[in-house]
C-alpha cells in the first residue's frame, strides 16, 4: 500500500521532462495519470527512485482533426477520448475502447499515452491503436520519431521508446466505416481475458487481439481471408492462427484460442461484415 | 398502531453520510506506533534464521519482535475439541504453515516506516512439502503439525461418539425401496469474506488498564480473552468495537494479529495500532466454506425421496478454527426442507498449509443447502420430473411443525409449500419454461436456465443469552444498552423501535449504546443471525419491565391500583383509566423514582433456535459459445417470522443474495499446488460489482415463530443460503438439454464451456 | 515537499513525502470519512472529487494535486442540509456498515453530474469501480436513480 520512497520532479516543460529522464536513466519513470504506474508502486512491484511528473503539460492534452488523420495528445485522458466529438466521429473504435477501460474514476485519470507506453498486453488501447495502424510520435533529446504501432509493442511491458523519450502524440487514420470492441471479462472493471478490436477502415479491415500474447497482435490470417472475400464466420476461424496464448486462473490456452475465434466473428459482424 | 413492522429510516445514516463512521483506523491515538507483520511467503517451511538487525536500524523503527521475545501464554484454542498440537503460536516458532503466517512484528513511528522496516527483515527458510489438497490430506504422510501426529482435526460422528456427546447412529438400509440412486461429487469452494473494512486493532495502556479497539463482532468475547491472557481483572480491560465495516462471521474471534497489539503496546509502553492491507487480508483474514462433498440421493421413480447420504471433507487450514466445525452445522441442516427419513453423514476436517477457515455468512448451512438442492435437481433431471414438482412432492407439510428431522433437528415453524408457490408465481414459472423451450427449439446461442432452491436454515443456533437494558432519562428520553454488536445491521434503529413501541418515546429520542464493554456490562455479539431474537427480545422485555415499573410508580403517586394505570403512548403520559386529565410524564416519573431510577436489565435466553426458510428462483442466460453467464432475474421469497423493520430486513436479504450469487457465479479463493494464494487481492479475486447483478425481486412472507415473544427469526444469512444453489441450478438447467448434469462452482466461463464441450463429446 | 490543496473549500498547506497518497493526505487532515478498502485500485472506497470529477484518491499522489481542488464526503452537505444524493441514500437504505458509502456517494455524484439522464444499466456500469459487500447494490442503484431524477428537476 505504501510505495518505496522516491524523489519527485515536476516537469514544467516537455524539454525539462526529457532532460530529467536523460539525467536519471532507468532510475526514473514518467508520471502522467499514474494509473498504470502507481498501482505497481503501491505493491512495491515497481520501485523507481525518481518520478518525473508530466501531468501538468496541458499542451499534450488535445484532439485535433489533421485532415487525413486524428492527432491525440498523449496526456489526453481516457474519459476525454471516450467522449470527444472528433474521436467519436473519426475514430469511434478508440472512443469505444477507451470507455471500457477500468471504471469512471480510472478513466478520469488514466491517459492514452500512459497506457500505450506502459504496454500491458492485457490493456485495451494498444490493441485498438494497432488495429487502426496508428502512429506514435515520441520526442527525445535527438528530436521527434514517428513509430508505427505495428513496431511499437515489443514485448511484455516493453516498447520501442528509448529511455529518454516521451510519447507525445498518437495519430490514427480517418476513414472508419465500422468498428467493434469485443472485451471478454469476468467483471465489468476487469482486464480483458481476451479482447478483439475491429476497424473497417479505408477499404480494409484491421483486427487485433488483446491478451493472447506478450503484446497485442494483428490477426493477419483473418484480415487476409477477408481481403480474399471470406465471410466473417469463415475468416474468424483463422483468428487463433499462430497464437500460443498462456493459461491463467481465468482461461486455458485452448479457451483463449476459442474465444479469439468467437469474439473475432462477433466483432466482424458488429463492424458490419 | 405499533411502529413495529414499519419501514423506519435508519438513525445511523446521518453520520455515515456526512462525516463518515469512526472505524478503528480513524480513532485518534496520540503518539501511537504502527505495527506491520512480516509474513511467510512459503506455505510450509522451517525457519532457519531471522535477521532483524537491518530492520532495527531502519529510520523510525522502534522494535522488532519474533517468537523468542514473547512472554505470553499461547493463544486460546481456535475451536473447542481442537488438537492442542495444532494451536496457533503468536509468531511462527520454527515452522511456518501457510503463506501469510506471521514471522515477525515490526514496530515504527509511522506506518510508512514500519512498512519500510518490514522489508529489511530477512528470513531464511528451508522449504518443506506443503499439504494443499484437502481431499488427500487425511492420508498424506506430510503433516502440517508434526506434533499432532495427524492432519485430521475432527471426524464426525466418530469424535463426538468417542467423547460421549452422541450415540452411534442406528444402522439403516439407506436406499431400501429406491428405484433410483444418484451420486455426485461437488465442491463448495473456499471463498474470501471481503468485508470492505479490513482488520485493525489499537491498544493503549494506562496504569495497568488496557483499552483495546478492535474490528470485532464480539467485543465482550475479545475482552474475556484479553483478561485471561494478561491475567487482569475485568475492570482493567475495556474493549471497544467502534464502527465496524462489515464482518460476515470472519471478524468474530480475536486473531493473533489483533490481540498481539496489546502485548506490543505494553512491552514498549506506547499506544499501538495495526491496520492490515487488503492483500494481507485476502491471505490471512479467515476464509469461508472449503468443503468437498460426496452426495447420494435415492428415491422412487415417481419422485418420493427416501434416502440421503453426505460425506464431507472440510478444509480447516493450517491452524484449525471455527472452519473445522462447519460440518457440525451442515449436518444440523442436512435434509433441508424435505421429509427424508433415512440419512447417513460423515465428515473429516483436515489441516492443510492454507489460511484457516472460519464462519462466513451461513457458516455450514449454505453448504448443506447447496448440496441437497443440487442433488434434488439432478434427481429431477434423472427421472424427468420438473424440479419444482419434485420439491413439492417432498416438502415437510406446514401442519407437521414443530418437526424433528432424521438428524434430530427440530424446526420451529414453516410453510415451505407456500414459499414455493409464491416464488413460482412471482417468477412466472410457466412462461419462463415456455421461453426456455422456444430457445432450445431454435438452438439459440444464448440459452436460458431457471434455477430453483427451497431452503430452511437455523438461526441463533448456539445456545446462550443476550443482554439488554433500558433506562429512562431525566429529560424523558431513553437509553438502551445492548450486548449485540451491529456492524451494518441497523440495531440502533431497530432497538429504538422496540423501545418506542413499548414506551411511546419516539425513535429519535432513544439512544442505543453498543460495542463498548465499559458501557455494556455483558454481551455475546452479533453473528449467526441471532441478534433480533436474542438481544432484540432482551431489549423488548427490558422495555416491558420499565413500563411495569413505571405503572407501579404512577399507581403509588396517584394512589391507584397498578392494573388501572394506562400509558398513552402517543402523548407519552401515564394516567389512571377513566381519569385522563391527571397524568405523569416519563420525566416526572424519573424524578419521582429518585436514586432507584427507572430502568430494567434482561438477559434473554431463547428456548431454542429458529428456522427461517424460503424459496429462490434465478433466471440465467448462458452464452453457449463463450460460457459466459449473465443473471437476468433473481427472485427471492424469504420468511423470517415477524419483521420489525422491513426496510432493514430487505437490506439484509439483498446483501445475502449478492454474496450467495457471487459464490455460485464467480468468487473463489484459489491456491496453486505449492500453497501460494493466487487470488489474493481485489483485482484478482472476483468480488462481485453492481454491473454483474440485476435488481432483486424480493417477496416477504411472515410466519411468526412461537419461540420468542417477538415472533422473529433471524434473516441475515437467508439470502446467501437460498441464492447460491439457485444460481448453480440455473446454469446447469440452461445446459441440461445438451447433456450437462453438473457444473461445479464458481460457474466461470471456462467451467461452463468445458462442461458443454464434454457433454457434446469433444475432448 | 510543500503542497497546497483546496479541500471542501478550505486551503491546506502541508509538507509531504512525495509518496504520500492523496487518501492518506486527506485523512491526516482529519477528514477520515474517505476510507481505504483495498490496494489494487479496485474498490472505490477512497473516491473523492478532483475539480468535480470522481477519482480514486488511493491512486493519486498528494503532490499531483498541488493547487487543485478536492471535495470529500465531508464537503458534500450544505451546512445542515444534506445533498440530494445523501438524502436519497438514506431514504432508500443504500448503506449498512457505511464503509464504502463516502466513496460510493462521491462516485454517484460525479456519475449523475456527467449524465443526469442515466438509467439503471448506466448506474450499474457507472458504479463498476465501487464495491460494496453489505447492500447487494440494489438500494444504492435505487438511490442514485432517485437523486438523478431530482437533478433533472433542477434540485442540483
Amino acid at each position: 500500500m505504501i510505495p518505496v520512497a522516491f524523489d519527485y520532479v515536476r516537469a514544467e516543460s516537455l524539454d525539462e521532462a526529457i532532460a530529467a529522464l536523460s539525467e536519471h536513466g532507468d532510475e526514473a519513470k514518467l508520471l502522467a495519470g499514474g494509473h498504470s504506474l502507481l498501482p505497481l508502486m503501491k505493491l512495491r512491484l515497481g520501485t523507481p527512485s525518481v518520478l518525473v511528473d508530466i501531468g501538468r503539460l496541458s499542451e499534450l492534452s488535445f484532439v485535433r482533426d489533421e485532415d487525413t488523420y486524428i492527432a491525440i495528445g498523449a496526456l489526453t485522458r481516457h474519459h476525454d477520448v471516450q467522449h470527444d466529438t472528433i474521436v467519436l466521429r473519426e475514430a469511434p473504435l478508440l472512443a469505444a475502447v477507451a470507455g471500457r477501460i477500468g471504471d469512471p474514476q480510472v478513466r478520469h485519470r488514466g491517459t492514452i499515452g500512459g497506457s500505450l507506453a506502459h504496454a500491458d498486453p492485457a490493456s485495451d488501447l494498444p490493441g485498438a491503436v494497432l488495429a487502426l495502424d496508428g502512429t506514435l510520435v515520441a520526442r527525445g533529446p535527438a528530436g521527434d520519431r514517428e513509430l508505427p504501432a505495428s513496431e511499437f509493442f515489443k514485448g511484455f511491458l516493453e516498447t520501442t521508446l528509448a529511455p529518454s523519450e516521451v510519447l507525445v502524440e498518437i495519430r490514427v487514420p480517418k476513414g472508419t466505416t465500422g468498428h467493434s470492441y469485443q472485451k471478454f471479462v469476468r467483471r465489468s472493471q476487469d482486464w480483458a481475458i481476451v479482447g478483439v478490436a475491429v476497424a473497417r477502415i479505408n477499404g480494409h479491415v484491421g483486427v487485433s487481439l488483446v491478451n493472447v500474447a506478450s503484446t497485442p497482435v494483428r490477426a493477419t490470417a483473418v484480415e487476409q481471408a477477408l481481403a480474399l472475400g471470406a465471410s466473417a464466420a469463415d475468416a474468424a476461424e483463422q483468428a487463433a492462427e499462430g497464437l500460443e496464448p498462456t493459461g491463467d486462473a481465468n482461461a486455458t490456452p485452448e479457451f483463449r484460442r476459442h474465444l479469439a475465434r468467437v469474439l473475432t466473428r462477433r466483432g466482424l459482424v458488429e463492424a458490419g461484415l | 398502531m405499533s411502529i413495529l413492522g414499519n419501514r423506519v429510516l435508519r438513525k445511523e445514516d446521518q453520520k455515515f453520510l456526512t462525516t463518515g463512521g469512526t472505524y478503528v483506523e480513524d480513532v485518534p491515538l496520540e503518539g501511537a506506533v504502527h505495527i506491520v507483520y512480516v509474513r511467510s511467503p512459503m506455505a510450509h517451511a522451517r525457519i532457519r534464521s531471522i535477521e532483524t538487525s537491518e530492520a532495527l536500524e531502519s529510520p523510525g523503527v522502534v522494535a522488532v519482535f519474533t517468537a523468542q521475545d514473547i512472554d505470553l501464554d499461547p493463544m486460546p484454542p481456535g475451536a473447542p475439541f481442537a488438537n492442542r498440537a495444532m494451536t496457533r503460536p503468536w509468531l511462527a516458532d520454527g515452522v511456518v504453515r501457510f503463506v501469510g503466517d506471521m514471522v515477525a512484528a515490526v514496530v515504527a513511528d509511522t506506518r510508512e516506516r514500519a512498512v519500510d522496516g518490514a522489508e529489511l527483515v530477512f528470513v531464511d527458510y528451508e522449504t518443506l512439502t506443503p499439504v494443499v489438497d484437502a481431499s488427500t490430506a487425511a492420508d498424506n504422510p506430510t503433516l502440517v503439525h508434526e506434533d499432532a501426529g495427524t492432519n485430521v482435526v475432527l471426524r464426525l460422528p466418530d469424535d463426538f461418539v468417542s467423547a460421549g456427546i452422541e450415540q452411534v447412529a442406528a444402522e439403516v438400509d439407506l436406499f431400501e425401496g429406491c428405484d433410483v440412486v444418484i451420486r455426485q461429487r461437488m465442491v463448495n469452494q473456499r471463498v474470501a469474506p471481503c468485508p470492505l473494512e479490513v482488520r485493525a486493532s489499537a491498544a493503549k495502556w494506562e496504569d495497568g488498564h488496557l483499552t483495546q479497539w478492535s474490528t470485532t463482532q464480539a467485543p465482550h468475547s475479545v475482552k474475556d480473552t484479553l483478561v485471561q491472557l494478561f491475567e487482569l481483572q475485568p475492570d482493567q480491560v475495556r474493549v471497544i468495537a467502534p464502527d465496524v465495516g462489515g464482518g460476515f462471521g470472519a471478524k468474530i474471534g480475536g486473531y493473533p494479529e489483533e490481540l498481539f497489539v496489546a502485548w506490543v503496546s505494553r512491552r514498549i509502553d506506547r499506544p499501538a495500532r495495526w491496520v492490515e492491507t487488503r492483500s494481507e487480508s485476502m491471505m490471512t483474514l479467515g476464509h469461508g466454506r472449503g468443503q468437498i462433498q460426496e452426495a447420494e440421493l435415492g428415491g422412487t421413480r415417481d419422485g418420493k425421496l427416501l434416502g440421503y447420504k453426505l460425506t464431507i471433507t472440510q478444509d480447516a487450514g493450517a491452524y484449525p478454527n471455527f472452519g473445522a466445525f462447519l460440518p457440525v452445522m451442515t449436518r444440523l441442516m442436512l435434509t433441508g426442507v424435505y421429509d427424508i427419513t433415512k440419512t447417513e453423514f460423515s465428515s473429516c476436517s483436515v489441516a492443510t498449509n492454507t489460511n484457516p477457515t472460519v464462519a462466513y455468512r451461513g457458516a455450514g448451512r449454505p453448504e448443506a443447502t447447496a448440496a441437497i438442492e443440487r442433488m434434488v435437481d439432478i434427481f429431477a433431471d434423472e427421472i424427468g420430473m420438473d424440479p419444482a414438482e419434485l420439491r413439492r412432492k417432498n416438502l415437510i407439510g406446514k401442519e407437521r411443525f414443530p418437526f424433528t428431522t432424521a438428524v434430530g433437528t427440530t424446526y420451529d415453524i414453516g410453510d415451505y409449500e407456500q414459499a414455493l408457490d409464491r416464488v413460482l408465481e412471482a417468477a412466472g414459472y410457466a412462461e419462463l419454461r415456455e421461453e426456455q423451450r422456444q430457445r432450445r427449439d431454435s438452438g439459440d446461442t444464448k440459452q436460458m436456465g431457471i434455477g430453483l432452491s427451497t431452503y430452511v436454515e437455523v438461526t441463533n443456533g448456539i445456545p446462550g443469552s443476550e443482554f439488554g437494558a433500558v433506562e429512562v432519562l431525566a429529560d424523558g428520553k431513553a437509553r438502551v444498552r445492548t450486548g449485540t454488536s451491529p456492524h451494518g445491521q441497523g440495531h440502533v434503529t431497530a432497538w429504538a423501535m422496540l423501545v418506542a413501541d413499548q414506551l411511546g418515546i419516539p425513535v429519535e429520542d432513544v439512544e442505543v449504546i453498543h460495542g463498548d464493554t465499559d458501557e455494556v456490562p455483558r454481551g455475546v455479539g452479533t453473528f449467526g443471525s441471532k441478534s433480533l431474537q436474542s438481544g432484540g427480545v432482551a431489549v423488548h422485555q427490558a422495555a416491558e419491565r420499565v413500563v411495569e415499573k413505571a405503572k407501579k410508580l404512577v399507581a403509588d403517586l396517584l394512589e391507584a391500583n397498578p392494573n388501572d394505570i394506562e400509558l398513552d403512548k402517543e402523548n407519552r403520559r401515564f394516567h389512571v383509566a377513566g381519569t385522563p386529565s391527571v397524568t405523569k410524564s416519563w420525566a416526572e416519573l424519573v424524578e419521582a423514582s429518585g436514586d432507584a431510577g427507572l430502568s430494567a436489565e434482561v438477559d434473554f435466553a431463547a428456548p431454542g433456535p429458529t428456522f427461517p426458510f424460503g424459496a429462490h428462483i434465478v433466471v440465467a442466460e448462458v452464452d453457449t459459445e463463450t460460457g459466459h453467464v449473465s443473471l437476468e432475474r433473481i427472485i427471492a421469497v424469504d420468511d423470517a417470522g415477524r419483521l420489525m423493520n422491513p426496510l432493514i430486513a430487505e437490506g439484509q436479504v439483498h446483501g445475502g443474495l449478492a454474496q450467495g450469487v457471487a459464490q455460485a457465479l464467480m468468487e473463489e479463493m484459489c491456491y496453486d499446488d505449492q500453497g501460494n494464494p493466487i487470488t489474493a487481492n481485489l483485482a484478482d479475486y472476483a468480488f462481485v460489482s453492481a454491473a454483474e447483478l440485476p435488481s432483486f425481486e424480493t417477496h416477504p412472507m411472515e410466519t411468526p415463530t412461537p419461540i420468542n415473544p417477538l415472533g422473529a427469526k433471524g434473516i441475515g444469512e437467508s439470502g446467501t443460503i437460498g441464492s447460491t444453489p439457485a444460481v448453480q441450478n440455473a446454469v446447469v438447467d440452461a445446459l441440461s438439454h445438451l447433456g450437462v448434469r453438473h457444473v461445479d462452482m464458481p460457474t466461470t466461463p471456462i467451467r461452463v464451456w468445458s462442461a458443454i464441450k464434454e457433454a457434446k463429446g469433444d475432448r | 515537499m510543500k503542497v497546497e490543496v483546496g479541500v471542501n473549500g478550505v486551503a491546506y498547506e502541508r509538507d509531504v513525502e512525495p509518496r504520500t497518497l492523496l487518501v492518506y493526505f486527506l485523512r491526516k487532515l482529519g477528514l477520515t470519512g474517505t476510507n481505504v478498502g483495498c490496494d489494487t485500485t479496485s474498490c472505490g472506497a477512497c473516491t473523492v472529487l478532483l475539480d468535480g470529477e470522481s477519482v480514486k484518491s488511493c491512486t493519486v499522489l498528494a503532490v499531483q494535486v498541488d493547487g487543485r481542488s478536492i471535495t470529500t464526503i465531508e464537503g458534500l452537505a450544505d451546512g445542515e442540509e444534506l445533498h440530494p444524493m445523501q438524502r436519497a441514500f438514506r431514504e432508500h437504505h443504500g448503506l449498512q456498515c457505511g464503509y464504502c458509502t463516502p466513496g460510493m456517494v462521491m462516485a454517484a455524484v460525479s456519475l449523475v453530474a456527467e449524465n443526469p439522464d442515466l438509467d439503471e444499466h448506466h448506474v450499474r456500469e457507472g458504479l463498476e469501480g465501487n464495491l460494496c459487500r453489505c447492500t447487494g447494490y440494489h438500494n444504492i442503484v435505487a438511490a442514485v436513480l432517485d437523486a438523478a431524477q431530482s437533478s433533472r428537476e433542477g434540485a442540483w
